[in-house]
């Protein structure tokens, strides 16, 4: 049977590896003028023009929690395309886009650093690398957004 | 296959086909008798038939061409048109409309019409609908009723055989369905009518007899001198024929008929020669706007949303252009950019005017709908529409749709009584809708209103207490229009019971809902017993608007100039607490201000001016002055939305990209007024 693999684009936050598949990209950008928002959770940083279009952005440390950190001139701007939804994720490096192969896809063990377990589709084991797999449908989903405006 | 590429034109003129059938159908209702609004029909059914042919959906061929013959024989005079006629050629036609829906969403356009094609062949072949009139022997001459038409030849030929003592028959044969080779038949039947005389035409035509191509029976014109009698029995003698009916065929009443033989004798009458006129001026005025009609190129709405950005892209240049040549202050560069600027100016005028549709687009449904309605409630509404060419953005057209249907059907089921209670309340037993449209400043108004019970105020506050909205004692204090507020509140509805039609509750919010988020807003207005009117307020385009770009610390935020009345400096000492709450004495009226710096938690250290900048702006009665830290200056600036994943920001109606490339966010004025 021939290896599967999923082309995935790998990511640095908090000194550890991500990976998010690669289809969903459609471009990485330096850090750019963001525009704050007002009333809305902190992990969003606020809306930049992308090339004319309006784009939230979210800030992937705030969201999963970890400590904030200023951006670097390694930050960057991954814009996400997914569900009609164009969203950048700030990410502390980016590096390369990477086949991993699918069978060497694990299932999330009970806890992997601090982030919640939704967030996670799988975890890798690529080269002596660990890669987490994320789950895009959770981190752009809107009940985070909801739960912040009914608490208000 | 590259048919893809044709689908949507198809598609889009199946649609305009459609209408126009629904259009014409109803001004047909109207004058049953106007020959050239079948013949309009008729085209349209044409086209709609060779179109789907050559598309490959033979459902939606058939059927039209089903109709396509019912309508000529309408338009031949062969048979008069019956309001039963007419429900069901409308019948057809939503048929049409519901699979050219299922092509639009992508399925072959396939739909049982089995039943809708046996009915119009039944139309077709003068088997009236309702029941045959029953002919008597005097007055069969002029009702009989053949099942084809005949031609101006045909007709001459008829009336000189008469003139010369021959006798034209209506011979229709019936085949025993046993019987197995129907065509010998037919052969055999054709030589003995030969040999008595001519026959003039056949129904079938002889190619299609000889193919087989008819059930069990067909109807012939023969001219000869033998007796009805003779002719049945002589036919009757081959075997396998089930019945035979030999009628006297009628050419003088086929003649006074028809409308195609323009002076017969009889139309001399004085009260023809009046209607004739008209007749031709309506046509006349077909041909016009037939001809107005054909100056109009299709262009798809991508490319013009494509332009659309484009000129968007442009007009964010052109704010940074003009920013650059202030800084400069080169002179020729002023100048050029100036009249880049007025130049640019009006190519947003011509295509904002280029994705500007009529509203008719939307209306044009209304008269099929509310008649439909009106039949289905017993009710006699009289639809009146005005303004239908008042033009508004293609966007706001597409949206708007829904919400009107909405108010339409509430205005028949809840406000329009039912006839004998309208004479019981001393009305006339017809109830008038009316849709009224028209421009106002920056804004397209569309009214709806109608003369029926209105909102009993009453009813509404029993309910609104009933479902704890309110007290008994604060009901009292409400003012007519807080009362009708409350009915555009989510989940209320005064219907008594609950009909297909509206009164599940689930309505008016909805539509108001989908109004606001155009930017418009809906105001009623009712009398208890005489009526209600709606009138919704949409903004003219969606895509540029004119806002005054005010700074707050170090954002910038852009106030749409619709909602400014007007700014001013207010001294720190002029601001007065009204408990708790910061006002100002505003041309003598109480305005309180509200800090975008608070509202916005702008960061950044606390403003130790003395002076405010303030910002007066207003929704319907109400005002409210924003404390700003500077004004920039006003702008055209091109909407954006915040995209799908923000979809709920607190007073944040967009945003919009200024000529240094940020983003600057759009205040939603209404928010901040509560």
């Amino acid at each position: 049977m021939a290896t599967e693999f999923l082309k995935s684009i790998v990511f640095e936050l908090n000194d550890e590896e991500y990976a998010l598949p690669v289809e969903l990209v459609g471009a990485i950008e330096r850090i750019m003028p963001i525009t704050r928002i007002p009333g809305v959770p902190s992990f969003v940083k606020g809306v930049l023009n992308l090339r004319g279009v309006v784009t939230p952005v979210i800030d992937l440390r705030d969201r999963f929690k970890f400590p904030i950190q200023k951006e670097t001139d390694a930050s960057r701007i991954i814009i996400i395309q997914h569900d009609d939804k164009d969203v950048g994720l700030i990410v502390d490096a980016c590096y390369d886009v990477i086949d991993i192969p699918r069978q060497s896809i694990e299932p999330t063990p009970e806890t992997v650093g601090s982030v919640k377990i939704d967030y996670i589709n799988g975890v890798a084991k690529y080269n002596e690398r660990l890669l987490i797999l994320l789950n895009i449908d959770e981190i752009l989903s809107d009940d985070v957004l909801k739960e912040f405006n009914d608490e208000k | 296959m590259e048919m893809n590429e044709y689908l949507d034109v198809f598609i889009e003129e199946s649609k305009e086909h459609i209408q126009a059938l629904n259009d014409h159908l109803l001004t047909l209702e109207k004058n049953p008798e106007d020959v050239s609004i079948v013949n309009e029909i008729f085209r349209s059914a044409h086209t709609l038939k060779g179109m789907s042919a050559t598309m490959g959906y033979q459902d939606l061929a058939d059927l039209t061409h089903k109709m396509e013959n019912v309508l000529d024989a309408i338009r031949n005079n062969k048979v008069k048109l019956t309001e039963k006629m007419l429900d069901i050629i409308f019948q057809a036609v939503d048929a049409l409309e519901a699979m050219v829906l299922d092509i639009i969403d992508g399925g072959q356009g396939k739909k049982d019409v089995k039943q809708l094609v046996n009915q119009l062949e039944a139309m077709e072949n003068g088997e009236s609908v309702e029941t045959t009139p029953p002919s008597t022997s005097d007055s069969l001459e002029k009702n009989l009723e053949i099942d084809f038409m005949l031609d101006d030849f045909e007709l001459t030929v008829l009336q000189q055989s008469k003139e010369r003592g021959y006798k034209n028959y209506q011979v229709t044969v019936t085949l025993q369905e046993t019987c197995l080779l129907k065509a010998a038949r037919v052969y055999m039947v054709f030589e003995i009518l030969e040999k008595m005389g001519e026959v003039i035409k056949s129904s079938p035509t002889v190619p299609e007899l000889e193919e087989e191509k008819f059930d069990y029976s067909f109807t012939v014109v023969l001219v000869t001198k033998d007796s009805k009698e003779d002719v049945q029995a002589k036919i009757n003698k081959v075997s396998e024929i089930d019945t035979v009916e030999v009628k006297e065929l009628a050419v003088r009443a086929y003649d006074q008929d028809d409308q195609n033989v323009p002076e017969s004798i009889e139309s001399e009458d004085a009260s023809v020669t009046e209607i004739e006129p008209s007749e031709s001026s309506d046509q006349e005025k077909a041909k016009k706007k037939a001809q107005l009609s054909s100056k109009t190129i299709r262009v798809n709405i991508d490319r013009l949303d494509a332009l659309m950005n484009l000129f968007e892209e442009l007009v964010i240049d052109r704010g940074r252009l003009e920013q650059i040549s202030t800084t400069l202050k080169n002179n020729e560069l002023q100048e050029t950019v100036e009249h880049m600027s007025r130049i640019s100016g009006d190519l947003q005028n011509i295509i904002l005017k280029m994705r500007m549709v009529p509203v008719d687009q939307v209306f044009n449904r209304f008269p099929r709908m509310v008649r439909q309605l009106a039949k289905d409630l017993n009710k006699d509404i009289d639809l009146q529409i005005f303004g239908a060419e008042t033009e508004l953005d293609r966007t706001v057209i597409d949206e708007i749709g829904d919400p009107l249907v909405h108010l339409i059907r509430n205005a028949l089921d809840h406000g329009i009584e039912t006839p004998s209670l309208r004479e019981s309340k001393g009305k006339s037993p017809q109830g008038t809708l009316k849709l009224n449209a028209y421009h106002s400043g920056n804004h397209v108004f569309i009214e709806i209103s109608d003369d029926g019970a209105g909102i009993d105020r009453e009813k509404v506050l029993k309910k609104a207490i009933g479902n704890g909205v309110l007290t008994l004692e604060e009901s009292k204090h409400y003012s007519d229009q807080q009362v009708f507020q409350l009915i555009m509140a989510s989940g209320f509805s005064t219907a008594d019971e609950i009909s297909d039609i509206s009164g599940r509750g689930v309505g008016l919010d909805v539509v108001k809902n989908t109004i606001e988020s155009l930017g418009g807003s809906m105001t009623i207005d009712s009398k208890y017993n005489e009526g209600s009117t709606f009138v919704i307020q949409l903004p003219l385009t969606l895509s540029i608007i004119s806002v005054m770009l005010t700074e707050v610390k170090n954002e910038k935020y852009a106030i749409p100039l619709s909602s400014i009345i007007e700014t001013a400096i207010v001294n720190k000492k002029d601001i007065l607490s009204a408990h708790h709450q910061p006002v100002i004495d505003f041309r003598g009226r109480v305005v309180p201000l509200v800090s975008l710096t608070d509202v916005f938690d702008v960061p950044g250290d606390a403003d130790e001016d003395d002076f405010h900048s303030v910002v007066i702006i207003r929704q319907g009665e109400k005002m409210a002055g924003l404390i700003v830290d500077s004004f920039i200056g006003q702008q055209e600036v091109v909407l954006k939305s915040l995209g799908n994943y923000l979809t709920d920001v607190f007073a944040i109606s967009g945003a919009t990209i200024l000529g240094d490339g940020q983003v600057a966010l759009i205040v939603d004025t209404d928010a901040l007024i509560k």
